[in-house]
């Protein structure tokens, strides 16, 4: 798919994720804003091999959002992609809903594994990536992990085992992590917190290929997927660059906006900045628009509640 | 049947499980050589994966196989197993991943290793989980019907095991059965509950109370999670007295449980034998005298708690 088509369904992507986490009243916007460029090129890129109709087909590629809080940007792409219906987005974190605000596998056909207890997703992919090898099967596995994730042990232990994992029968050339580093985490700038770097050259002593992307450039993002499945014999890792909250520049690269859900006017300038649409244009491009008019006057009501 | 420990019988019955399944692999870190896994990968060595001292990768890259259709065993101390709770809780648990957790070395019986090396909270934690049972099996021959049953179960489970050698104490043709005990001793005066390597110490003290004219029922406490809640009552209903023997911590483990069961459903007199604070290097003999789980002391805490 053309990128400038990936952009347009990451901008829709975007608008409802600000949407559901502005009616769940709570939830993580800015995350969730980072990783969606990457998850919208994986599920739209003409590159998974997934089916909604058949969630646990075998044979299936696996996506394992280990940073769990950005689960709302999955959910926009699941939803896109027909997992369920679109309507059930804005009943996220709702008592009752499949959609929990951290993913759950059991409550929603497509969520791989629980994650969100941050750390963990990485040693499930390499399970799930060396079951798969063992079976000849094609399917590949994703995972990607938060920058701030990485400061959890558990993802040391399992880039030590990564590239020697199955070898040499099963080498695990079937697995991607994808490392969304957009350098905020929830108290603060991830430098200030504990700083990761030097991040490329700790990953290669580990044994991975790395490569460096802007995780926000779909040609890149692609190319970079590309070279991954193309690599024999180990795993492969790519650090895509992000901004945190990208594409509402009043959220952007502001550590304020890690969990915090906007209020509804907030939600509406949002989406108004994510659409491009000066607040002068902005009645008349909602009158053309019924589609954003329906979010918007949605979002409205809440405030008025 | 001699003696044997119940992390032998676990490592032989693998092995042969291991022939005709090609579904089952092992998981180890750094300790197969004590969980007995060790044979499983010295013949299988495709399905045997050794995760270096790493038990949280090792836990989640078992949920991982799992999720494609492998039966992996996880296997280390019982201690080491538990101290990774939040991955057993997220990546197994809540995912519900068919992963077989195998804890070795529970209790205080592991000996002169000492306290850092001794799983002794690892029910009380388990218990608190949703989806995963708990089973301590007394002998070989329960150790065999056991690990049969984890392949067959679909779903995480919990298997508590031990380093020492187990008296056996199951009848033949014995069937174990998931929230199933067995009556071991048929008494009427009081009811001891023991499970794993207390079950044969709990019939030994039933030997010496019934020189005392005291007789127990004996109950094998095989399920921990969940318990037979109606051999149990049953029991507990003829004697009116119940007594508890185990070799973890005294609070939230199989006391724990039948405590809280029976307070609910026919409020008996409970009292719980097991281990008080925190464990020690030594002998495991003199340990469990120490604690009261020997025959001796289970059958003086019998007395006690009868007022004879």
């Amino acid at each position: 798919m053309e990128p400038a088509r990936l952009e347009a369904i990451a901008r829709e992507c975007r608008v409802q994720i600000i949407r559901m986490i502005t009616h769940a009243g709570s939830g993580h916007p800015g995350g969730s804003n980072s990783v969606i460029d990457l998850l919208v090129t994986l599920y739209f890129g003409g590159r998974l091999r997934v089916d909604p109709k058949r969630p646990d087909w075998d044979d299936r590629d696996r996506v394992i959002l280990s940073k769990g809080h950005a689960v709302p940007a999955l959910y926009t792409v699941m939803a896109k992609a027909g997992f369920f219906p679109e309507s059930l987005l804005i009943t996220l974190r709702k008592l009752g809903s499949p959609l929990q605000g951290h993913p759950d596998r059991l409550a929603l056909p497509g969520i791989e594994a629980a994650t969100g207890s941050l750390g963990q997703g990485m040693s499930i992919a390499l399970g799930e990536a060396l079951g798969l090898r063992m079976r000849n099967s094609p399917a590949r596995v994703y995972c990607i992990l938060g920058d701030g994730e990485i400061q959890e042990g558990q993802v040391w232990e399992a880039a030590m085992a990564g590239p020697k994992l199955g070898q040499p029968a099963h080498p695990l050339d079937n697995l991607t992590v994808i490392l969304d580093y957009n350098k905020i985490q929830l108290d603060d700038f991830v430098t200030k917190i504990l700083d990761l770097e030097p991040i490329i050259t700790k990953w290669q002593a580990f044994g991975w290929p790395v490569q460096e992307i802007d995780g926000h450039d779909f040609a890149q993002i692609t190319k970079a997927l590309d070279q991954a499945e193309a690599t024999k014999g180990k795993p492969s890792f790519i650090v895509a660059h992000t901004v945190k909250g990208k594409g509402v520049p009043s959220m952007e690269n502001n550590p304020e906006w890690h969990g915090k859900a906007p209020k509804p006017a907030e939600a509406i300038a949002a989406i108004r900045e994510l659409l491009g649409v000066s607040t002068a244009a902005w009645e008349d491009y909602l009158a053309k628009d019924s589609a954003t008019r329906a979010i918007v006057s949605e979002l409205a009501a809440l405030e008025k509640k | 049947m001699p003696a044997k420990a119940s992390r032998a019988a676990f490592g032989e019955a693998l092995l042969e499980l291991g022939a005709t399944d090609p579904r089952i692999v092992t998981l180890d870190a750094d300790l197969s050589k004590s969980t007995m896994t060790a044979a499983f990968a010295k013949k299988f060595p495709d399905r045997a994966f050794n995760l270096g001292i790493a038990e949280q990768n090792m836990i989640g890259v078992a949920a991982g196989l799992a999720l494609t259709g492998k039966i992996p065993f996880a296997a280390s101390f019982a201690c080491f197993i538990i101290g990774r709770f939040e991955t057993i809780r997220i990546s197994v648990a809540y995912t519900a991943a068919n992963v077989k957790l195998v804890g070795t070395h529970s209790g205080i019986a592991i000996g002169e290793d000492g306290y850092s090396q001794m799983g002794l909270e690892d029910i009380a934690c388990i218990r608190a989980l949703p989806n995963i049972p708990i089973i301590q099996p007394a002998d070989e021959l329960e150790t065999r019907q056991v690990i049969a049953f984890a392949v067959q179960h679909q779903g995480p489970l919990y298997l508590r095991l031990t380093r020492q050698n187990l008296e056996a104490v199951s009848p033949a043709g014995y069937r174990f059965q998931l929230g199933k005990w067995q009556k071991l001793r048929d008494g009427g005066h009081v009811t001891i509950v023991g499970s794993g390597g207390t079950v044969y110490n709990a019939l030994e003290a039933a030997r010496l109370l019934a020189g005392d004219g005291i007789e127990a029922d004996v109950l094998n406490a095989a399920s921990i999670k969940p318990l037979d809640e109606e051999m149990l009552v049953a029991s507990a209903r003829r004697t009116g007295h119940v007594v508890t023997a185990e070799d973890h911590n005294v609070n939230g483990g199989l006391g724990g449980a039948v405590a809280e069961t029976l307070g609910e459903t026919l409020p008996t007199p409970v009292r719980r034998l097991g281990v008080q604070g925190f464990g020690e290097s030594g002998d495991p003999k003199g340990l469990y005298a120490k604690h009261g789980l020997d025959p001796g002391g289970i059958a003086a805490s019998v007395r006690k708690f009868l007022g004879k």
